[in-house]
């Protein structure tokens, strides 16, 4: 028990800082200049020996030294020899969903399940993302139901509680997609489906519902004794077929894309496939849909059946064929400290250098209707940022500084911070292993 | 054949210096081209770099190492050329193989659940050399594999030393029965209650009554009169083939309470461990140092999780620091990826403090060392095993590329991965 014991009390010690940070956490008041730099702000034309200057948690200005004004009561910091991108953005991930709440097995279809109603903010997966450069994650509900819920879009700030971190949307509410999921992850015994074509029945007579129930409460007009009795899922449908809510569905295998693919087409959601192992198989087919894929990259194929045929070649594969590319992490599948590896994977088997770097950032953004106001280094931008110590698709650059919305969220140079990123004693992580049970039912992630 | 006579040669040596390893004649057939790498750099893993060096491979043996203007290209050989050139990786512990690509139930074989302590389990009896994720390997550098059974059991059986190429199983092994491999820890319980072991100190008590009777076993093999010796028992030929260091075991222990009963069990019966995924190592730095007792490394990138938790990228820097004899491993995953690769996790390692060298020597000679193999692969030296892996660029840089392996001059992967 000596390790719980010692995992509680780092969890906690983690909390009571995230008080102690949470206290100013939205009020950045001085402007803070960061001064000599290598600017990447994926927005245009990488800048050196560069000013990022930034106030009440937002981009003043970004260029040259020589053409970027700081102000006399700025806070400078000479930053000479690093390279500054936009905060990571991960979009799929499970940080946060302790104790086996990454998925709902009782039933196949569960769109009324929220992840923001389940994620532990405290948790020190979020300190790793931090150490990994991501600022935006989208943390989702697993795979292993075909509509696993709500996704959250969460600024990675620290808080004491969710509502610290959550998004809105214009219309008010928390941001965030509907996950769903096809494949072998989602079968098993009814009422789970036991085939691929059954699982497609089911979405299709919800999404069906959906629509009818859309459709009374237009013919109600309001009118209370002819509204339909309220269902949250369906609700929740009902904002995806208005395009207010994006799926993001998880699909490995070529016909399983293409699935996702006619379903969109049937019922004209807004959709990113997620994953995409063998997007490279159907490059032509997904472009022509005009649909982002966040690509999933791992060390060696297989695992699963569906990931036999992975290639690093996807991502480079997709942006020739002229999709908007995303990477994810998926943590716990590949670690939230090594996003920007995945990247720099995809530029091995092919993809720009560029493309790479816009994939996880200003690509993300997109993917998550956040383009406005994250993913590239602009002014009137979220202060988003990262500082490395060189070149982000190096092994050898080390991520030295998060920062979000103009507040540090992670420095290498603070002992706790480097026991994160690099691991050791004290990194204990006090969540059970999401990874156990995938024999069982067909998969968590 | 001068060939086979040097085989022989070696294979007596090296029986007499590891004594009870099993080793068979490496024949790769009579394809071995006879082929010169020549490189800008060449890492040898036995001194300093090779400025634009050049490596001859005569016979699928290392003939000749040195820069291009004192070392002569025989006339016919074939001549390839890399920007990087390093002998070829030695994945010090993996479950390829035996643990295939697909992660159905037929093709896993690395863990018998029906006992917990199975060292007559033989990973020579189970593995698949036509995996793909061996092909992967290859693809990526690897040419020696130390493979077979998994974690999740106290000893779940015997390993294997493979190279990765193409070609029949027997042709391919350096080793069989190269270890016993065992693990303590949380992950080697039973999961239940009422089934042994539901503890870690229960493991121990388990462990240590299977070797006394592998003692008594032994002692009884020795008497006098014929008709007293027990029967054959390929349970504790095994396990006796433990004691006093014969045969290594190789014990997972990721925690330092644990880390620290395998070297208490191995004072008691004088066994020979290698340290193996040894999380928590740099907790006791000390004790590690002063068993002599080398570490095979969890992957750089192992997931910080249960038994893991305190994992850390870094360790491989401290353990090295601390002077301690240390190789990386794949090791064994459950899920997705199905299995890690070295090159990747030697790269971390070089990002996180690791230097150069050393990094490369985790995944080459000191691996070599680890497995007795060190006179046979692991380093660019002449009579040993023609093994390279050719990079474009540096080996650990991830924009690079793993673009030439050979195996006893076979070139088996060609093409940029």
């Amino acid at each position: 028990m000596t390790l719980t014991s010692g995992a509680r009390f780092l969890s906690l010690s983690l909390a009571v800082l995230a008080c102690l940070v949470a206290g100013h956490a939205r009020a950045q008041e001085k402007a803070i200049a960061l001064i000599g730099a290598r600017i990447l702000p994926i927005q245009g034309s990488p800048i050196d020996d560069g000013v990022l200057l930034v106030q009440g948690g937002k981009i003043l200005a970004v260029g040259p030294r020589a053409s970027v004004p700081i102000p006399a009561d700025a806070e400078q910091r000479n930053v000479t020899g690093k390279v500054v991108i936009p905060g990571l953005i991960d979009t799929h991930s499970h940080i946060g969903l302790t104790g086996g709440a990454v998925n709902e097995r009782s039933g196949p279809l569960n769109p009324d399940m929220r992840a923001v109603d389940a994620v532990d903010v405290r948790d020190p997966s979020l300190q790793r993302a931090r150490a990994g450069g991501i600022t935006t994650v989208n943390i989702m509900p697993g795979s292993g139901t075909l509509m696993g819920g709500q996704t959250v879009y969460l600024k990675l700030r620290q808080g004491r509680g969710i509502d610290d971190l959550t998004l809105r949307t214009p219309s008010g509410r928390v941001a965030g997609g509907l996950k769903m999921a096809n494949g072998t992850n989602p079968q098993g015994d009814p009422p789970f489906p036991g085939s691929r074509a059954k699982a497609a029945a089911l979405v299709r007579e919800r999404f069906l519902a959906a629509q009818a129930y859309r459709d009374k409460i237009t013919r109600a007009k309001g009118d209370p004794e002819k509204l339909p009795a309220r269902d949250l899922g369906l609700e929740t449908l009902v904002e995806v077929l208005a395009g207010e809510r994006v799926v993001h569905h998880h699909t490995h295998r070529h016909d399983d894309i293409m699935t996702v693919l006619r379903l969109k087409q049937e019922f004209g959601f807004r959709l990113v496939l997620q994953h995409v192992s063998e997007g490279y198989k159907v490059a032509a087919e997904i472009a022509a849909a005009g649909v982002p894929c966040s690509v999933i990259v791992i060390d060696s194929p297989g695992g699963k059946l569906e990931a036999r045929d992975m290639d690093w070649k996807t991502g480079g594969v997709l942006e020739k064929a002229g999709v908007l590319v995303g990477f994810h992490t998926d943590d716990p599948v590949t670690d939230s400290r090594l996003l920007l590896r995945s990247a720099a994977l995809a530029v091995r088997a092919g993809m720009s250098r560029d493309g790479a770097l816009r994939a996880v950032t200003l690509a993300g953004a997109k993917m998550l209707d956040l383009e406005t106001r994250i993913g590239s280094l602009e002014v009137g931008k979220d202060a988003d940022f990262v500082l490395l110590s060189g070149d982000p698709l190096s092994v050898y650059s080390r991520i030295e500084q998060t920062w979000i919305e103009g507040l540090k969220v992670f420095d290498l140079t603070d002992p706790k911070d480097a026991v994160i990123a690099n691991g050791g004693f004290g990194a204990g992580n006090p969540r059970l292993s999401t990874l156990c049970c995938f024999g069982n039912h067909g998969g968590d992630q | 054949m001068n060939l086979r006579n040097a085989f022989v040669l070696f294979h007596v040596s090296l029986r007499s210096s590891v004594a009870g390893l099993a080793l068979l004649a490496p024949t790769l057939g009579d394809a071995q081209a006879q082929i010169a790498v020549r490189g800008e750099t060449i890492h040898t893993a036995a001194g300093a770099p090779i400025r634009d060096g050049v490596v001859v491979i005569r016979d699928g043996k290392i003939a000749a190492v040195g820069p291009a203007a004192s070392t002569p290209i025989p006339d016919g050989f074939r001549v390839i050329r890399a920007k990087v050139v390093t002998p070829g990786l030695i994945d010090a512990h993996s479950t390829v193989g035996v643990s295939g690509m697909l992660n159905q139930k037929q093709d896993q074989d690395q863990l018998d659940k029906s006992g917990p302590i199975q060292p007559e389990l033989r990973a020579v009896d189970s593995y698949n050399s036509l995996d793909p994720l061996v092909d992967w390997m290859r693809s990526l550098g690897t040419t020696t594999l130390h493979t077979g059974p998994g974690p999740g059991a106290l000893i779940s059986g015997q390993s294997l030393v493979i190279k990765t190429a193409p070609q029949n199983l027997d042709s391919a092994t350096l080793m069989v029965d190269a270890a016993i491999i065992g693990n303590i820890g949380p992950e080697a319980l039973s999961g239940s209650k009422d089934k042994a072991p539901s503890s870690i100190a229960k493991s121990i008590a388990m462990l240590r009554s299977e070797f006394t009777k592998a003692q008594e076993y032994r002692r009884k093999l020795g008497v006098a009169d014929v008709e007293k010796r027990p029967a054959r028992d390929l349970h504790l030929e095994a396990l006796s083939r433990a004691l006093d260091g014969k045969e290594a075991l190789l014990i997972t222990v990721q925690r330092h309470q644990d880390i620290l009963a395998a070297l208490r069990l191995a004072e008691e019966f004088h066994l020979r461990l290698i340290l193996d995924g040894a999380a928590d190592a740099e907790q006791v730095l000390d004790p590690i140092h002063k068993s002599g007792f080398p570490v095979i490394l969890h992957p750089s990138m192992a997931r910080a999780e249960d038994a893991l938790q305190n994992a850390s990228m870094g360790t491989a820097a401290a353990l090295q620091k601390a002077g301690i004899l240390f190789a990386l491993q794949s090791g064994f995953e459950s899920y997705v990826p199905k299995s890690r690769v070295v090159l990747f996790e030697a790269a971390i390692a070089a990002g996180h403090g690791l230097p150069f060298d050393q990094a490369l020597a985790s995944i080459t000679l000191n691996a070599a060392k680890i497995l007795g193999l060190e006179g046979r692969i692991g380093s660019l030296e002449p009579g040993k095993d023609g093994d390279l892996a050719l990079f474009d660029g540096d080996p650990f840089e991830y924009s690079s590329h793993c673009i030439g392996t050979v195996i006893s001059g076979v070139v088996v992967h060609e093409g940029a991965k």
